[in-house]
This record gives structure tokens, C-alpha cells and sequence, in this order.
């Protein structure tokens, strides 16, 4: 196990990839010379060549088109998209082109891709570079969505995805970049589709994605501590495939849920599986199901605005502390 | 009416044209023309549904590049994209049975008329969202330059699609990394029903803007098979010598509406007419005639081209429908749609 940073994590797994596969190229926007604005691809050109690491035109549509092309004609590319506010920019390409070319050629085309964007909050880089948008693609049939929180995870899921015959959009959190975790040492792959119960307590149930993790993991230390709740939390880590079985069976078990999302609240991912649970697991519920989400506003960017704006730990803390007393 | 040739566009390539060529020049035109008329006669029965785009009027160049194309290319389409598909050797009945929706489809009735696809033919698909597959045929291009297959892709579109933002994306991406593509516009005039002359700043949308991308501007007949065939084996040579992309504009005319919905009341009195004069097919067999070719020889390419789209259609009427089991299939590569555990 070697320490490493979430951004070296992202280099650690392309560069495990590009070692082992050919075919894996990676493309975007100052993503080979430069390293990556977040630096997250530093040293990939120095070891790979021009050839394998390219950078590109301000162009997101022609970046994920080549992607495209090139991953139905035999390649395995990742493209990098900067920030994922830009997905909408090339959202054709993902949501017409890339999620539906298998489908609507009835299996003749292969897409072995995949899109990394950096997401989320944290930044105070506004409302068109901090936006969490991976319940945009989670609605799209076609395309499968991944969000790590740990750096091991970056490492190992992103290694998944590249290995995965079907599209994958990776959602990095920009606010993570700097975080250290143990990453397991050589070839590491992890699997896409599979939640992680990080913590297990008898009286609720916690579900959270990418930096929500980190913010639900501390709320329940508190929780724990000085109000005597006992919290599981779940890491989703992927919102298609879903892992509904591991949601349900801790729900099962706490008979409540509440979801973290980042995202603002109309048709958060926490909806879906709100949805979830209460067709299935309704017998099983103790009290209302709550979601925690940032309200329904682009995100502002003032210190003050933006930390009032997403989920905070606090405001993780006094919402669950209010609703256990159903 | 506007004039194919252009004193900007350089001499066409001198480049000899077999017989045996010509001959599969027409004999593909002729099934391209009969397999849309076909259609058309299908759509008034109401066995085809939804919209379609006919390439009546526009056969040449799908057929010269179809010819001109290494079996192992790649054709990148629009929506109007039968020709394209057919002239790669997509079976008929599996584009007539698409079209009707049927079981032996080229996509099992999941695409219909605006996304056939044949990828053991190099019939990378038709794209029904404009500019869209222009930077994906830039990406198959990356691929062969990358594992150095000296294949080429080709991408066709219309005139309506210069003015989008893919176009440029597409053009200046392909230019900076020397893809091995070839971008065909095929110019007919009109921008689904608004004319392209009313709506974009330069006289030739695609040509005259190849400059900003480095490129020739090429303008073509493209209402003649022979001038497009030395135009495009041409551009495909320099494309697999590494020469990197060229954009072609090949100007021609639809004889019929934009789509199934529309019969083209905003073209002036008398169009139509006159580029029914210039009707690929028929100057092509005229041609034949003058370079010796005999008229029974001719009628008798006619004849099997109307037996294989009678066949064709036959068969496509005979296919049972999908099955409904089929909606869940395929949307993942383990062939189903799970999207949960």
C-alpha cells in the first residue's frame, strides 16, 4: 500500500491501463503537456508519447466524437472533459450518440470508453464550473456512472471502467484532488456497480456519493458521539450499475434512510432510490425517508454562499438529529 | 441553377475509369434509385411508418464513393443515409425490412430509416443528429492512423450541416492530427425546406470555407458518378498515404421533399425541371451509350436491379415483426438492460 493523492490516483490507474492495453489512449483538453489543469495526468506524455496522450482544441464535441469513433473502430480511449459543467456542451455526443449507438444498432456497435470530468463543489468556482451534475447522466439509458470518494477507489474504478466493454462517465470530485489514502500497490482493479458500507450502525441508514461521503462519515462520528445515533453509511460509489441490494438490506436493517446528494434537489439520484426503498423496503421503514440535497439553485460561489449552499456537516448532523424523533 | 464546376475548384484528378467500373457505377445507381422509389411506393401503403429521407436525385455520389471505397473503410451517414448504407453492400431487405419495421432489419427494428448500420460492411451508422458524426468519423480516423490500417472514413452530410458547431470541431480536429477522412457535402440546395443561400454567409457553404481549415475547396458535380469517383479516390489516396483529410462539396438536388412529410411547395416553379435534366441516372446511361455500351446490355442491368428490389421487398414483407422480448435487449454489451442488482 503506498499513500497517494486523488489526483496522483488518476494518473496511477490510466497509466496501470496504458501499461497493460495498447489500445487505451487518452485525449483532452491540456491534459498531455500541461498534465491536466487539476493535474491529475501528470507525467502520462512522458511515459506514453504524443501518440497515446493528445491533447485537443477547446472542441468537447469533437473530443468525445473521437472518442467515440475510435472506440468503435477497436481503441479503448478516455477522454478527459475539464470540468463537467462542459458536458453540456457535448451532450449530444454522450446522451444522443454514445449512450444509444448499442441499442439503436441493435448490439453492432461496441463503445469501450471513457469520460472523465472533474465535478462538484468546493472550489468557489460558480455556478458553470461547480456544478454536481452525475444525476444528468444517471437518467440517460446506456451509459454507466461512476463516482469515487477515496483515492483507492479512483485507482480501481477507473481501472474497471477502462476494462468495461460499455461507456463510462467518471465523475472525479475537484474538491478531492488533494486527499491522501492508501492505494493498493501493482495491478489494482476494483469492481463497477458495487456500494461500500463504510460504517455500520443499528439506527439509520446513510447513503452518499463522492465528497458526501466524507461529510456523512463525519456527521456520523458526531451523530455517534454526541447524541448516542448510530449511522451506517453507504458509499454508492457507482449510480449505474446501482447496487439497490446493498442499499436495501441496510435499510432493512436501521429502518431509516436518508440520501446526501450534492445535487440540487429535483431528480437527484437520492429521488431514484428513494423510489427504491419505498417499493421495496416500505414494511421495513421505521419513519419518513428524508433527502439532504443542496436546494434547488445554481450554485453560488462567495465562501459563505457555496458552504451554505451544499450539504453541510452541520446540517447533516441537525437533520438527522430532528427526524430521528419520528 | 447553380454551376457545378467553380474556377476555385482545382482540375479534376486525371484518373481512367474502366468499364467494368462504369458498369458498377450504374448498376449501383440503379439499385440506389429503384430501392428509394421503393420505399417511397411502401411508405403510401402504410408499411413503412415514421419519417424518411429519400436520396432521389443524389445516387451518384453515394454509388461513386461506394466504388471508390476499400471494402475495410468506413462510411459515417446522416438520416438520408439509405443510399449510403446500400452502396457499402448492406442487403436491401435489410434496409427495406428496417424501414418496415421487421425482424430482418439491419437493426431489428430498434433504429429505423434514420439509423441503418451495417459494421461488417463499414457502415458505421446514420446519424439523425446534424454535425453529429462528423467528429465520430474523425475519431474512426485516429484509430487507423493510430494502428496504422491505411483505412479512411468517410463522413457524409449535407449543406445544412456546415452551419452547426460539430462541422468546425469536426474539420479543424481532423486538419490539426492529419486524420485519414474524407468529408463529402453534398450540397442539394436546401436546408431541410429553407434554401442554404438564405441562411449561410458564403455562396459555397462547404468549400468556401476549407481555407479556415487548411484545406482545398473542392467543389464537385455531384450529379455525375465518373466526377465523383476521380474525386473521391483521389481524396481516399491522399487519406491513406497520410495526407491527412479533405472536404469535398458535390452539388446535387433532391427530387423529392426533405422527409416523407414534406413535397417541397417552397422550390420556384421550374427547379425541379430543370435538375430533372441533370438526373444522375439518366445522364449516366446516356453516357454509357455514347462510350459503346449496348441498350440491351443496359436494360438488361434494369431488369436484375428491379428483380434484387423486388426480391428485396419480398422478402422484407414476408419477415415477422420483432419481438416484443426484444426492447430490453441490448443496451448493455452482456446484451440485456439492467441497470440495478
Amino acid at each position: 500500500m503506498a499513500e497517494l493523492t486523488y489526483r496522483d490516483a488518476v494518473a496511477a490507474g490510466i497509466a496501470q491501463e496504458m501499461e497493460r492495453d495498447e489500445r487505451v489512449v487518452f485525449l483532452g483538453e491540456d491534459v498531455a503537456a500541461a498534465g491536466g489543469v487539476f493535474k491529475a495526468t501528470v507525467g502520462l506524455l512522458d511515459k506514453f508519447g504524443p501518440k497515446r496522450v493528445r491533447d485537443c482544441p477547446i472542441s468537447e464535441q469533437a473530443i468525445l466524437g473521437a472518442a467515440m469513433g475510435a472506440a468503435m473502430t477497436g481503441l479503448r480511449p478516455i477522454a478527459e472533459i475539464m470540468f463537467s459543467d462542459f458536458l453540456a456542451v457535448c451532450w449530444d455526443i454522450v446522451a444522443n450518440e454514445i449512450a444509444k449507438s448499442r441499442y439503436m444498432t441493435n448490439g453492432q456497435i461496441s463503445l469501450p470508453l471513457v469520460i472523465r470530468t472533474a465535478n462538484g463543489a468546493g472550489s468557489r468556482f460558480g455556478a458553470q464550473h461547480s456544478q454536481a451534475v452525475e444525476n444528468w447522466a444517471m437518467m440517460i439509458p446506456g451509459i454507466k456512472v461512476v463516482a469515487p470518494a477515496f483515492p483507492a477507489d479512483v485507482k480501481g474504478l477507473l481501472a474497471a471502467a477502462v476494462r468495461d466493454p460499455d461507456p463510462v462517465l467518471f465523475f472525479e470530485q475537484k474538491s478531492l484532488y488533494s486527499m491522501k489514502g492508501e492505494v493498493p500497490d501493482g495491478e489494482y482493479v476494483d469492481e463497477l456497480g458495487k456500494a461500500k458500507v463504510l460504517r455500520q450502525g443499528k439506527d439509520c441508514t446513510i447513503v452518499a456519493l463522492a465528497s458526501m461521503v466524507h461529510k456523512a462519515l463525519d456527521a456520523a462520528v458526531i451523530l455517534e458521539k454526541e447524541h448516542g445515533i448510530a449511522c451506517t453509511v453507504i458509499d454508492l460509489r457507482s449510480l449505474v450499475p446501482l447496487d439497490t441490494q446493498t442499499i436495501l438490506g441496510e435499510v432493512g436493517k436501521t429502518g431509516r434512510l436518508f440520501t446526501v446528494e450534492e445535487n440540487p434537489r429535483l431528480c437527484g439520484w437520492g429521488a431514484e432510490i428513494v423510489s427504491i426503498v419505498a417499493e421495496e423496503c416500505f414494511w421495513n421503514l421505521d419513519a419518513p425517508i428524508v433527502r439532504i440535497t443542496t436546494p434547488h439553485v445554481p450554485l453560488p460561489s462567495a465562501d459563505l454562499l457555496e458552504d451554505n449552499t451544499i450539504p453541510s456537516v452541520a446540517r447533516i448532523v441537525r437533520e438527522i438529529r430532528q427526524k430521528m424523533d419520528y | 441553377m447553380k454551376s457545378a464546376t467553380n474556377k476555385k475548384s482545382p482540375a479534376p484528378p486525371a484518373i481512367e475509369i474502366g468499364r467494368e467500373t462504369k458498369s458498377e457505377l450504374y448498376r449501383l445507381q440503379l439499385e440506389l434509385r429503384y430501392c428509394e422509389k421503393r420505399a417511397y411506393d411502401l411508405f403510401l401503403q402504410n408499411l413503412i411508418k415514421g419519417t424518411s429521407h429519400l436520396s432521389l436525385g443524389q445516387e451518384a455520389i453515394a454509388a461513386a464513393f461506394g466504388v471508390a471505397m476499400r471494402p475495410d473503410d468506413w462510411t459515417f451517414c446522416t438520416y438520408r443515409g439509405h443510399a449510403h448504407t446500400l452502396a457499402r453492400g448492406a442487403s436491401m431487405e435489410g434496409v427495406l425490412g428496417e424501414l418496415m419495421g421487421r425482424q430482418c432489419g439491419l437493426l431489428g427494428g430498434k433504429g429505423g430509416s434514420m439509423h441503418l448500420t451495417d459494421v461488417a460492411k463499414g457502415a458505421m451508422g446514420s446519424y439523425a443528429i446534424i454535425g453529429a458524426h462528423l467528429p465520430v468519423a474523425a475519431g474512426a480516423a485516429w484509430s487507423a492512423q493510430y494502428r496504422g490500417t491505411e483505412q479512411v472514413a468517410v463522413c457524409f452530410f449535407g449543406d445544412g450541416t456546415t452551419n452547426i458547431g460539430a462541422f468546425h470541431e469536426a474539420l479543424n480536429f481532423a486538419a490539426v492530427w492529419k486524420l485519414p477522412v474524407v468529408y463529402v457535402c453534398e450540397n442539394n440546395l436546401y436546408m431541410e425546406y429553407t434554401p442554404i443561400s438564405e441562411v449561410t454567409a458564403v455562396e459555397h457553404p462547404a468549400a468556401d470555407r476549407a481555407s479556415a481549415y487548411g484545406l482545398p475547396s473542392i467543389i464537385v458535380d455531384g450529379n455525375d458518378a465518373d466526377a465523383v469517383f476521380k474525386i473521391a479516390s483521389d481524396a481516399l489516396a491522399k487519406a491513406r498515404a497520410g495526407g491527412g483529410p479533405s472536404l469535398i462539396e458535390a452539388m446535387t438536388y433532391r427530387h423529392s421533399g426533405h422527409s416523407r412529410a414534406d413535397p417541397g411547395k417552397y422550390r420556384p416553379e421550374g427547379e425541379l425541371e430543370q435538375w430533372l435534366l441533370r438526373d444522375p441516372l439518366v445522364m449516366y446511361r446516356d453516357r454509357l451509350l455514347k462510350e459503346g455500351f449496348n441498350e440491351p446490355t443496359l436494360k438488361d442491368m434494369e431488369s436484375i436491379a428491379m428483380g434484387k428490389v423486388d426480391a428485396a421487398t419480398a422478402t422484407a414483407k414476408a419477415s415477422p415483426l420483432p419481438s416484443i422480448d426484444d426492447i430490453e435487449k441490448n443496451v448493455w454489451a452482456d446484451g440485456g438492460a439492467a441497470w440495478r442488482n
